[in-house]
């Protein structure tokens, strides 16, 4: 078996990204389209920080994926609260269901 | 360094199939909340993956933050929302069909695009501790991004405690 390197890891990540692409684009549930964004950005980690590993000299990609976490932490928050909300009005979080304002 | 060499590959190994089989399950569950706890593997998986790749400090962020933070607000949302009575017929707003063909496709793309591209490797020297380079780092070269950051949190904050409150009588 050939030394664990760049590809290895980069090949994880298309596995986590695919599925959560897959996630978003089937669920009808809103907490499972956010569960999908989870994977997509976590995808988006790996890469960050295996290239920071094996192409770069510095730190920059690691600071970058702290961003990334920062940034789906605020996400998780305001599209729960807003998925809250819906289930609220709505009394469902079936994404088909909240299309009011469709014209 | 021997012990350290043989030993790589297979905790690769098992944090990438964590990471990937609870993938599958948070991708693949037709239960939410089935999906939510796999969603903690996944989160799990990848922190074990960014230590082996000698990011210990975005890993003890990722811990933190992700299975700390996040995941727990996902399970509280979905006890929240989750009706035990409603079976979910049909889960699919794309079709299931359709969907793998995409991701397979794109998977595909991407796999072709990692072996084909000449990626600049360099040899990875030993792990090193990153905390202190990394807070120098966010307290020069990226103070503005680290400060804009802090603004995004408290708007998030102010935010969802404005979309979560009841809407008290006669207010509007």
């Amino acid at each position: 078996m050939m030394e664990i390197g760049l590809p290895h890891f980069l090949l994880v990540s298309v596995v986590v990204f695919v599925l959560g692409l897959y996630c978003v684009l089937t669920r009808r549930n809103a907490i499972g389209i956010l569960m999908g964004v989870e994977l997509v950005l976590n995808a988006a980690n790996i890469n960050y920080i295996a290239f920071a590993r094996y192409s770069s000299a510095n730190y920059d990609g690691q600071i970058f994926a702290i961003f990334v976490i920062m940034l789906a932490a605020a996400e998780a928050a305001i599209g729960l609260a807003i998925v809250l909300g819906i289930y609220q009005t709505f009394h469902t979080i079936d994404v088909d269901a909240t299309d009011t304002l469709r014209g | 360094m021997g012990g350290e060499v043989s030993l790589f590959p297979v905790a690769f190994w098992f944090l990438a199939l964590l990471t990937m089989v609870s993938a599958g399950g948070v991708a693949f569950s037709s239960n939410i909340v089935y999906s939510a706890f796999s969603l903690m593997g996944t989160l799990m998986g990848a922190a074990g993956l960014f230590v082996l790749l000698a990011a210990d400090f975005v890993a003890v962020v990722q811990v933190l933050i992700y299975v700390g933070g996040v995941l727990v607000l996902t399970l509280f949302a979905v006890m929240l929302t989750h009706r035990v009575g409603d079976v979910q017929i049909s889960n699919r707003s794309v079709g299931t069909l359709p969907s793998l063909l995409m991701i397979g496709a794109v998977a595909a793309v991407m796999i072709r695009a990692i072996f084909w591209a000449n990626w600049p490797v360099k040899e990875p020297g030993d792990p090193l501790p990153t905390v202190k380079a990394i807070g120098n780092a966010f307290l020069t070269e990226y103070v503005l991004p680290f400060e804009l950051a802090s603004l995004v949190l408290l708007a998030v904050l102010i935010g969802a405690v404005v979309l979560s409150r009841k809407e008290l009588g006669g207010e509007r």
